[in-house]
């Protein structure tokens, strides 16, 4: 049994479906993030999960327990929004405390937990400030420290990491992971963000328009999109545009390439053919090696760690893709623009989907 | 069954917890007490105007009777004469203020912001009486004017003096929130000054303007104190009522020129909501504030220009105070302070006062908590959309309806034989009631922007903690919106203070206030001695606002160390 389980949720507003009929799974200590564009309907399911904007239709059940039409108070769970929506004039120690105090503990017991606390996420001497003394990273900890106060069951976060910069987004990644890690807590992550959910989460689930594309683990995520959408969103794909000439081959203007298995679909089918760009071959390729073609460098764009190169199709102009190359693979082969190549793509790293 | 229809039939419903249980009675509780404290009011002035001196239905017979009597559709139109004369003329002389206060560098900025907010703590029959002095039967500058002062000219020169601060408040606020960026790109592309005026300071102002010409000239409608005081035989509609029912005992009359005077004052009203709803997103949060910078030949014009605004303001305050410490204008012109020896004009003597300072106390008191538990509950219910619009349509109709036709809807509501609040009738607890009914809509709107200017997450943060709300509203919200509740406590106590029109039927002789004690010694032909219970009503509310000043400063300087960083 899982600990949490989400049945066909929907939630309209008026006319428009915020969520279309919703399941998911979450086992007990996972750390789950929904992941998706905006106004794809992941806060959504977050403040229905939360009880703050209840669902339309559908149960959602904790432990077994039926909570659908219980209210945010009499749900067990622990909450950090983008705001942090910390209580500004209550010093960092009464913020923590804040749950804890009318749960009528012992003061001596409050202190320690307290303590505990802001030691865990790395603020012991932060105490008796006030939120606006603090940074932002410091007071997105704050914020966590207080959610995890009365040890919820399920701790639920809301875009904690957006209003962060760059550098204190990435260590705090690395922070709330291990703290999860440590706590075991359910953790349910809303983020935007691909390589947030890729770097923190056991499984991911991608939304978009109120739907679920897909569950996976990041590898799956990124490895075997689900979907053309998931294809898209996370990560750099190639979309090339063709038609399923066999269950195994697509055909795209005149050139063949092998693929995986399409069991799904008839041969004759419109399918956009996709690959990464880290996936394109260049190196070592064998003389009869699969999937071969030549193709022109048509723009080299400097991106720092690598380069990424625009590739026009021999004999098929609007064909184009693009391959990352490394700087040692551009310095020993010397590829710049103009100069003729030829690549691979490698059927296992090819996905194909209806289009 | 339509799809849609049965899946909303399905819709989740979440159980209510205790505390939204308790929250929802208390949005209940707020539109029942609005309901007896406006609502039913309203409908019995409504009503009293369908019905004969003997209480029987005739239809619009008295509709009829108002507008075939020339006598009082005539002062219709002499309201709306003079409210638009004082709008053309105040709202330029409060932009330029306002423009001066905000866009030039002067000495002394706060002198002239302090000095132009006099009239609001004055009760509107102050400048009425000041301008008795210098242009009256006995005045200074008697003939100055080509002819008496009493009468459109007079009431004119008054209001205008009532009118300004409340011009210049919102124009000064609609002036302060420019965005630089704008300013700078007009330079960037070679823009004239005239142009920029034109095309950047005006369409920002606009929505300032149109505000500060509504409020303008409800104000003068609906006023009663200058007409009473310095209008002679020019009749206007706050006169007629008053006429109609203290002196005719005409309250069906009384109440259908009540009706007249709550037209155009809701119709300003709804005009005004719908401007201010267009007003949106006028200064995102990465506008960079405008801040003006010395500028010899500008500077100089309009600190000349906010002296000679400044000098008339004091001169008719200074008239009013010089007047109530003169032995016998004109002709003994000695100093004394008989005059505040209020026992000689008026029975109650300085007890209309101790009265005043009860009522205004109360109001900021009850209506301070009422307006912001009020607030809290209508803003932070979840769902129970009905009922909240309800509170909040309530809650916005008092700035609809002028004081006058409020008190007179007091008189038939509470007065009625049947009626079980009857008790409350000729009481201080009604005097109370009707200041805080009358003022509602300000104090409603001032605690609910602070509200809403606390993160709403705070209550999703509370239940999921497990705290009830009243201990969030307690230990979080109050304290974080103190100076809000300040401020309304502050702003009920000074119109309390100064109102004239929303207490002049509802007073017994032993609740007598100040504001009503003057008009009274005014009309007995006393002058000075109005005079100088209109200073102390001056005196009473400046100083208590400038202890609010203080102790926005010091005091929450010290009990809000978290809002400094």
């Amino acid at each position: 049994m899982s600990y949490l389980e989400v049945r066909n949720l929907t939630k309209r507003y008026g006319d428009f479906t915020a969520l279309g009929d919703v399941s998911l799974d979450v086992g007990e200590g996972e750390f789950v993030c929904f992941l998706g564009p905006s106004g794809c309907g992941k806060t959504t399911l977050l403040r229905a999960i939360a009880g703050l904007d209840p669902q339309s239709s559908g149960t959602i059940r904790q432990k077994g327990r039926d909570m659908s039409a219980l209210p945010p108070a009499k749900r067990d769970f622990g909450i950090v929004f983008q705001s942090y929506a910390l209580f500004p004039n209550l010093t960092v120690t009464d913020n923590v405390g804040y749950g804890l105090v009318s749960r009528r503990r012992q003061r001596a017991e409050i202190v320690r937990r307290v303590d505990e606390l802001l030691a865990l996420v790395g603020l012991t001497d932060s105490g008796p400030k006030y939120p606006a003394q603090l940074s932002g990273g410091q007071q997105q900890r704050v914020a966590l420290a207080r959610a995890l106060a009365t040890s919820p069951g399920l701790l639920l976060l809301d875009e904690p990491l957006s209003a962060l910069d760059a550098r204190v987004r990435l260590r705090l990644r690395h922070e709330i992971k291990a703290l999860q890690r440590k706590l075991g807590v359910t953790t349910i992550m809303v983020t935007h963000d691909q390589e947030e959910a890729l770097t923190m989460a056991d499984r991911i689930v991608v939304m978009n328009l109120g739907a679920i594309e897909q569950v996976g683990t990041p590898q799956e995520i990124y490895r075997r999109p689900a979907t053309a959408f998931v294809a898209d969103f996370v990560g750099s794909m190639n979309f090339l545009s063709g038609t399923l000439a066999a269950a195994d081959r697509v055909r795209v203007n005149g050139h063949d390439f092998a693929c995986p298995l399409q069991d799904g679909l008839a041969p004759g089918t419109a399918v956009r053919l996709c690959i990464r760009p880290e996936d394109v071959r260049v190196r070592d390729l064998p003389a009869d090696a699969v999937n071969r073609v030549a193709v022109d460098v048509a723009e080299l764009d400097f991106v720092g760690a690598f380069c990424r190169a625009t590739l026009r199709i021999r004999n098929a102009a609007d064909m184009v893709m693009t391959a990352d190359f490394s700087s040692n693979l551009i310095r020993d082969l010397g590829v710049e623009p103009g100069r003729q190549l030829d690549v691979a793509l490698p059927p296992d790293r090819l996905r194909v989907f209806a289009a | 069954m339509s799809l849609a229809a049965a899946v909303r039939l399905r819709a989740t419903r979440l159980s209510l917890s205790g505390d939204e249980l308790a929250m929802r009675a208390g949005v209940v509780v707020l539109a029942l007490v609005l309901l007896v404290i406006v609502g039913l009011p309203l409908w019995s002035l409504l009503a009293k105007g369908f019905e004969d001196r003997d209480g029987k239905f005739v239809g619009l017979a008295n509709y009829l009777a108002y507008f075939s009597t020339p006598a009082l559709f005539d002062s219709a139109l002499n309201s709306f004469h003079v409210a638009a004369a004082t709008t053309v003329i105040v709202v330029p002389l409060a932009f330029f203020f306002a423009y001066a206060l905000t866009r030039a560098v002067l000495p002394a900025r706060w002198l002239f912001q302090g000095i132009s907010l006099i009239p609001i703590f004055a009760p509107s029959l102050l400048p009425g009486l000041a301008l008795v002095y210098l242009f009256g039967n006995q005045g200074f500058f008697k003939g100055l004017l080509g002819g008496p002062i009493y009468g459109f000219d007079g009431i004119l020169i008054a209001q205008v003096f009532y009118c300004f601060p409340h011009a210049a408040l919102i124009l000064t606020t609609a002036l302060a929130t420019a965005d630089a960026r704008l300013y700078e790109a007009a330079d960037a592309l070679g823009a004239s000054k005239l142009r920029v005026f034109s095309t950047v300071t005006l369409p920002g102002a606009r929505y300032g303007l149109i505000s500060a010409a509504l409020v303008v000239f409800t104000l003068v409608i609906t006023d009663f104190g200058i007409a009473k005081v310095i209008g002679g035989n020019f009749n206007v509609l706050a006169t007629d009522v008053y006429k109609q029912v203290i002196g005719q005992q005409n309250f069906s009359m009384g109440a259908v020129v009540g009706m007249v005077l709550l037209a155009p004052a809701a119709l300003a009203f709804v005009v005004d909501r719908l401007v201010q709803r267009k007003q949106v997103a006028l200064l995102t949060a990465r506008a960079v504030p405008l801040i003006a910078r010395p500028k010899l030949g500008r500077d100089t014009f309009f600190t000349a220009f906010c002296t000679l605004i400044s000098v008339g303001i004091l001169a008719i305050l200074g008239m009013a105070v010089w007047g109530s410490l003169i032995k016998y204008w004109p002709y003994n012109l000695s100093l004394t302070l008989d005059n505040y020896d209020f026992a000689k004009v008026d029975a109650n003597g300085w007890d209309s006062y101790v009265n005043s300072l009860e009522m205004a106390a109360g109001a900021a008191l009850f209506g301070t908590a009422l307006m912001f538990v009020g607030a809290w509950l209508n803003e932070k219910t979840r769902d129970f959309f009905l009922m909240r619009g309800i509170v909040q349509l309530l809650a916005f109709l008092p700035m609809a309806v002028p004081g006058l036709v409020l008190g007179l809807g007091y008189i038939f509501f509470f007065n009625a034989p049947g009626n079980p609040l009857n008790f409350l009738y000729a009481t201080m607890a009604i005097l109370v009631i009707n200041a805080v009914a009358h003022f509602y809509t300000v104090g409603h709107l001032t605690a609910t922007t602070a509200l809403k200017q606390i993160d709403p997450e705070f209550e999703s943060v509370s239940a999921s903690l497990k705290v009830p709300v009243w201990r969030t509203f307690v230990r979080v919200t109050a304290p974080i919106c103190l100076p809000a509740i300040l401020d309304i406590a502050i702003y009920l106590f000074v119109n309390a203070m100064t109102t004239v029109s929303s207490v002049i039927f509802l007073y017994a002789p032993d609740t007598k206030l100040a504001s009503v004690a003057a008009l009274n010694i005014e009309e007995a032909g006393q002058t000075a001695a109005a005079a100088a219970l209109c200073v102390v009503i001056v005196i009473t509310s400046a100083a208590v606002k400038a202890l609010h000043i203080l102790a926005d400063r010091f005091l929450l300087g010290h009990l809000q160390v978290w809002r400094r960083r």
